[in-house]
């Protein structure tokens, strides 16, 4: 379990920054990958009353604190418009309600988890990750980054989209084996492949009139991995069926 | 050593905490015997309680968080909890009751925010409270007969 000699709720951003610069500083926000992983530090720094946990509507996005749960994306009536109930139907498997009520959208983007559902549906949806020093860098690019001693504030997600997500889990609540998010915007269909299970990435973007076997080239060409829950070979064998299902749903929205 | 004040069962309390208490530990302490650890990795859901309002693993909750909020647990809850057990009896929903109290602070959360919720809408909601004994059918049942029984009484 995680061991902390001191904590402190940060009463600014700018003041969460700073204690954060140190490398015996860790942020806390759901805490709940964070108290598993046996860390020794000198100051935990929750974030939980810097107010980063709304959902804001502009014209053109959705702009998301990074302290916001997964149950709060899951339930929220104006995403759910916006994007057909995408988020709750991604977001459902994720362990309980409980876990969902606590675990941040902030946590699994920073995280970058190679079986990160969430960061699976992000990247197809193009968000974009508003850091507090760098100010705003895509997904794409950020899930691919080391970790760093920056803090998430936002995440933003253009309008105007519609998304599909189809997962494969051994048992329910289990994190999955396979994720495919699919997204449609003005440019085509995004296809995005998480749980391979290293880092989700996009593996195919722009994408029209495609067929079963655009779907298995696609799979052909992405690497897949063994782990205790799948070899890289089954990956590869589902893959163009999630891709398949994927696309047909955000299609078909 | 942190002093940290929150509500406890709609009464005040204090405790010496130290930086990496969870809200469980703190519980416990303070006589909660109601809240359970199965699993301490967010898994099982024994460890529910209400915090401000919503259902929580309080493995999880950093008790140093807590300062300032409102945390139920069963103990606070007797009257709904007698209501709900007399279900889960009923049923033969219960075997060894280690996995009840926390699967009533959810199905208390459940009924609050979906009380007309289908089997398919109770599994979901409760995938999160796993139980060893029961096989979880007559969990559902009794779930139904407490959401009808709440929903009579108005
Ligand atoms: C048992 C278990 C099962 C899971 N199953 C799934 C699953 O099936 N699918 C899925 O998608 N996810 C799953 N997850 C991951 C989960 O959804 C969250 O991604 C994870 O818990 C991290 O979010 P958190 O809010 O708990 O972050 P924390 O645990 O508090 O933090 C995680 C890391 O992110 C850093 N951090 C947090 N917020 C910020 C920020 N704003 N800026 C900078 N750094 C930050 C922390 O310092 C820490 O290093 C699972 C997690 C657990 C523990
Ligand atoms: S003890 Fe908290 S979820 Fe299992
Ligand atoms: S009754 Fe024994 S774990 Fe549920």
């Amino acid at each position: 379990m995680a061991k902390y000699r001191n904590y402190v709720m940060a009463k600014t951003i700018e003041e969460a920054y700073a204690l954060n610069q140190k490398k015996s500083s860790v942020i806390v926000a759901g805490n709940m990958w964070l108290r598993m992983c046996g860390l020794k530090k000198q100051t935990a720094i929750d974030l939980s009353l810097l107010g980063l946990d709304k959902i804001e509507e502009t014209e053109d996005a959705f702009v998301i604190g990074s302290m916001t749960t997964l149950r709060a994306l899951e339930t929220d009536s104006a995403l759910d418009q916006a994007f057909g109930g995408v988020f709750a139907r991604a977001l459902a498997p994720i362990v309980g309600t409980q876990f969902r009520a606590t675990a941040t959208v902030g946590g699994s983007v920073y995280s970058r988890f190679g079986f990160s559902d969430v960061s699976a549906l992000l990247l197809a949806l193009d968000a974009e990750v508003i850091l507090f020093k760098r100010g705003a860098v895509k997904l794409t690019r950020y899930q691919q980054e080391p970790w760093d001693r920056d803090i998430i504030t936002h995440i933003r997600i253009a309008k105007g989209q519609r998304a599909a997500v189809e997962s494969v889990r051994v048992s329910g609540t289990d994190i999955p084996v396979l994720v495919c998010a699919a997204a449609r915007s003005e440019a085509g269909i995004r296809l995005v492949l998480g749980a391979r299970p290293a880092r989700a990435i996009v593996a195919a973007d722009g994408v029209d009139g495609a067929q079963m076997e655009t779907f298995e080239h696609i799979a052909g060409r992405t690497a897949f991995g063994d782990n205790l829950r799948a070899s890289a070979a089954y990956r590869r064998r589902i893959a163009p069926v999630l891709m398949e299902r994927a696309y047909t749903a955000c299609r078909e929205e | 050593m942190m002093q940290i004040e929150f509500i406890l069962n709609g009464r005040k309390v204090s405790a010496a905490i130290e930086a990496d208490d969870s809200l469980y530990s703190v519980l416990r302490a303070l006589g909660m015997y109601s809240v359970k650890c199965g699993c301490e990795t967010t898994n099982c859901g024994l460890c529910t309680v209400h915090m401000d309002g919503k259902a929580v693993l309080s493995c999880s909750v950093p008790a140093a968080r807590c300062e300032g909020h409102e945390i139920t647990t069963l103990e606070g809850m007797q009257e709904e909890a007698a209501r709900l057990g007399a279900c889960l009896a009923g049923e033969g929903a219960e075997q060894c009751g280690f996995c009840a109290p926390g699967l009533m602070m959810n199905v208390f959360q459940l009924a609050r925010e979906n009380p007309h919720a289908t089997d398919a809408q109770i599994d979901a909601f409760l995938a999160g409270n796993l139980c060893r004994c029961s096989g979880y059918v007559s969990q559902r049942r009794a779930i139904r007969r407490y959401l009808s029984m709440m929903e009579v009484q108005g």
